[in-house]
């Protein structure tokens, strides 16, 4: 941060004026770079959502015909109109991925960890601007190479997000099993990559760049969460990028790490010996578990802050959901066996992923009741901030108590790979997220843009997502429990699922009102940045963390000439005796008021 | 100047929304308790025990589910902002956090154990040694059923072999094959003798399913799987795929047939044979 004249920390009026290339397309700004990350998800969102309602087409009307779909994608669906399975298929894979790591991983840690680390923490930038841009371009090239395997012959592979072995291994294992599974692993490892530069440079600003004053057990519970987070995708990336290597070699190179002997396709014997197919489950879920904490640990940051600003009551037991926080995340590791249940891995160690399992209910629960203690007594504003974050607590509740039902390995012998398991993730997982990070979109909006988002669309967008999202998701429980099977393009081949074909049906028409509720957000969101209420003051929301205390937008260098000094915690609300029912995290301590932490 | 305390008051966002939480707890007790669509009938005897586990964690989950969101419903309802008051100043509360924390951690104790009785009483009881075993191979996309025959000892098989006509590659110059019954997408099994079925994969992994009897087992490349089960009612039940393996992956479908008396098996199993040999 020293300019060419030599001052140091000037703000961001030392900084040379830049070219609008420099400024908002190459730039090394962290929010600039945060607000790329935003955008780019959001466009995958809109194609990994599109993909969905063309499964949720198929699933409530499985011998439907589509003709006009049918003239825009020719090779998606046979000559009456009738999708292909393959097709089907490949949208089932192509919407786990885009979701898991091109939306969700996207938007939480690189779109708002990028935006908020250093505006949160009183810091100028990130520690390593020039790796933060890196890490965007090379999701972005991960974003087109994904896009691509949609497009190319034989199609985007048909093996799930978790792709796996043999027949991801195996090139003639199915349509799209080609080129398409290849670009689906050159995207993943992009991802990976990008996804480490980010990681590293999230753990080394948080813990060497927070301002005076500002001590671990001072930072907004976003930082928290964005830190674990960080350590957590340096632990499990590097596993997953390793497996996709091996993979690789699979594919190309004849070696056998997945592909065990004695295989026939096309009824000849093929030449591979001695890998072990469960070996690809054991790397993918020791990454993939940690990965649905890369992407709930931060929605739950995010979403306590904002509960607690707009609940003008600070949150309950801070120090307990840092606690919980950093527990479920080192438990995190030990659980991924639970995926593995009847994979034909020893039941033995069934037991052991059983009990490790149930272990992170309490955490979990301890996260719940914190929620519940934090809106009690409270006076809550609702703004659609407000309202998505109380959403995104309920959809958490909802999501995470199938848990147990799934963590139980003798109940999951049955539920294993049905709707439940769907209904579970997307809950708890998918739907929660997408909760807090609208939240946090409503929230620091003013602060990226200079302008609010509409409140009146956004609170239509929350009820009609808030009632949707229970409507798609929720009767999922029951036809898994009935037996459905994921990734089954035809539930009527089975007479079992015929009778609750009809729930099937409700689900899709619920998806298309919940995706049309998304639409308007966007519409929100992209004629607000240039039609939006401007946001006048620093701090709209009355909020105490350092972000509110910068003019809306923030311009480059983040702070004034001199850095915030913090003198409490960040969640200072309704103090007994003070004039205003929040104190900002750089107001010096008064004698009068009880200080906390 | 903010006031000190209010009451707080109901706003009509937080009645809506916790209105709204309150429809979720009544449609979910509905959809549970009222069961308009419940899981497959059940014809198996550990069966009857995973639906008991089953049943003990819904209690569990449904009571913390009605009390979460009850809360959070009333809250929201009752806690409105009146205006420029302030909320209740509190927000660490070690006592309750942990009489919370033990309680969770005790009722998963009892659910833990409540599970794993069941799930090792499944897996690591031995099977009957007279237990009617069949070798089960899935491939892309369809089911192989491989019976021993009369002598009970399967023939040889050998991946070498396999083509379109012979796909689980049996030896015919094994004398132990003479007798043996292969069958496509079709399973026979008595009522209330144990089965064993032994699973194995040619080409992916699958997942051997069976919805009525509360078997779940995924069929993997190079191992071959042991899962038993003794069925208790007579009828016809489907076997589906459930684990992706493929374009195809929903048509690998099966048919399970439960014979009401040994001698209805034995008379499939002659009729198979009969087949085979084209005797």
């Amino acid at each position: 941060m020293t300019d060419t004249q030599g001052h140091h920390h000037e703000g961001e009026h030392a900084h040379p004026q830049l070219g609008f290339w420099r400024k908002y397309v190459f730039s090394t700004d962290h929010k600039v770079i945060g607000i790329q990350y935003l955008v780019t998800a959001m466009a995958m969102a809109v194609i990994g959502g599109t993909l969905s309602l063309l499964m949720r087409l198929q699933l409530g009307w499985p011998h439907g015909s589509w003709p006009f779909l049918a003239s825009l994608m020719p090779r998606a669906f046979d000559s009456q109109g009738h999708m292909n399975a393959d097709f089907y298929l490949s949208l089932v894979t192509m919407h786990g991925t885009i979701m898991v790591f091109f939306l969700f991983t996207a938007v939480l840690t690189g779109g708002f960890g990028n935006f908020l680390i250093p505006l949160q923490i009183g810091a100028r930038d990130m520690a390593f601007p020039f790796l933060n841009a890196l890490s965007y371009w090379i999701f972005l090239a991960s974003c087109i190479v994904i896009f691509s395997a949609l497009l190319v012959q034989g199609g985007a592979p048909l093996g799930g997000w978790t792709a796996y072995a043999p027949l991801s291994a195996l090139p003639a294992a199915g349509p799209g099993q080609g080129t398409g599974m290849t670009l689906w692993i050159t995207a993943i490892a992009l991802f990976t990559a990008s996804g480490l530069m980010g990681g590293l440079n999230y753990i080394t600003t948080i813990l060497t760049m927070r301002t005076k004053g500002l001590s671990m057990m001072r930072l907004p519970l976003t930082q928290w969460s964005l830190l674990i987070t960080a350590v957590l995708g340096l632990l499990a990336f590097p596993v997953l990028l390793a497996a996709a290597i091996l993979l690789v070699f699979d594919r190309v190179g004849g070696t056998s790490f997945f592909i065990p002997g004695g295989i026939v396709l096309n009824n000849k014997l093929i030449e591979h010996t001695g890998g072990h197919p469960l070996l690809w489950q054991h790397l993918f879920w020791f990454f993939g578990h940690p990965e649905v904490y890369i992407v709930i640990l931060p929605a739950m940051g995010i979403a306590s802050d904002i509960l607690s600003t707009f609940c003008r009551k600070p949150i309950f037991s801070y120090k307990m959901m840092v606690y919980a926080m950093v527990a479920i995340s080192g438990l995190s590791f030990i659980v991924w066996g639970h995926h593995m249940f009847v994979s034909g891995m020893s039941p033995f160690l069934g037991s052991v992923f059983t009990i490790t399992t149930l272990l992170i209910a309490v955490p979990s629960a301890v996260k719940t009741f914190n929620w519940l203690g934090t809106v009690w007594g409270a006076r809550i504003q609702f703004t659609s901030a407000a309202l998505f974050s109380i959403g995104f607590v309920s959809m958490f509740i909802s999501g995470g108590l199938s848990g147990p039902f799934l963590g139980t390995s003798a109940a999951d012998i049955q539920l294993q790979d049905t709707y439940f398991v769907v209904a579970h993730f997307h809950l708890v997982m998918a739907i929660a997220p997408l909760f807090a990070a609208y939240a946090g979109l409503y929230y620091w909006f003013p602060k990226m843009f200079g302008r609010f988002m509409n409140e009146t669309a956004g609170k239509i967008h929350f009820w009609m997502s808030f009632v949707g999202a229970y409507c798609v998701f929720f009767p999922m429980h029951i036809i898994g429990i009935g037996g459905q099977m994921r990734r089954i393009y035809d539930p009527l081949n089975y007479q079992f699922l015929v009778n609750q074909q009809i729930v099937n049906v409700f689900i899709s028409i619920s998806a298309f009102v919940l995706a049309s509720a998304q639409i308007l957000f966007l519409v929100n969101f992209f004629v607000s940045i240039w039609a939006g209420k401007r946001a006048t003051e620093n701090n709209p929301w009355k909020a105490t963390t350092l972000e509110w205390e910068v003019p809306c937008p923030t311009g480059h260098g983040n702070f004034g000439p001199e850095l915030p000094v913090v003198h409490r915690w960040a969640f200072d609300y309704s103090i007994p005796g003070a004039t205003e029912d929040f104190v900002p995290q750089t107001a010096p301590a008064v004698p009068a008021q009880q200080e906390r932490h | 100047m903010a006031d000190e305390k209010g009451p707080g008051r109901i706003t009509s966002s937080g009645l809506a929304l916790g209105a709204l939480l309150g429809i979720l707890i009544i449609v979910s007790i509905w959809l549970f308790a009222a069961k308009p669509w419940w899981f497959p009938g059940l014809t198996s005897i550990h069966g009857a025990e995973i639906d008991r586990v089953f049943n003990a964690v819904l209690i569990v989950t449904g009571i913390a589910f009605i009390i979460t969101q009850g809360m959070l419903g009333y809250f929201v309802a009752r806690y409105g902002s009146a205006g420029s008051e302030h909320a209740d100043y509190w927000h660490d509360n070690p006592k309750a956090e942990f009489f919370l924390l033990t309680g969770t951690a005790v009722i998963l104790v009892v659910l833990v154990f409540m599970g794993q009785k069941v799930w090792l009483n499944y897996y690591f009881t031995a099977l009957p040694k007279d237990a009617v075993t069949v070798q089960v191979t899935a491939q892309q996309f369809m089911w192989n059923f491989h019976y021993p025959g009369a002598d009970g000892k399967f023939g040889k098989t050998d991946l070498t072999l396999v083509d379109p006509t012979n796909l689980i590659g049996l030896d015919d110059k094994d004398p132990n094959s003479k007798d043996d019954i292969v069958t496509a997408n079709d399973m026979h099994i008595p009522m209330n003798k144990p089965v064993v079925v032994r699973l194995r994969s040619k080409d992916v992994i699958h997942s051997f399913f069976l919805p009525n009897f509360r078997v779940k087992q995924d069929a993997v490349p190079g191992l071959a799987i042991e899962v038993g089960f003794t069925p208790t009612t007579a009828g016809a039940y489907e076997i589906a795929c459930a684990e992706l393996c493929g374009a195809q992956h929903y048509k690998m479908k099966a048919n399970i047939t439960v014979d009401a008396s040994d001698a209805d098996f034995n008379t499939w199993l002659q009729a198979r044979l009969k087949e085979r040999t084209g005797d």
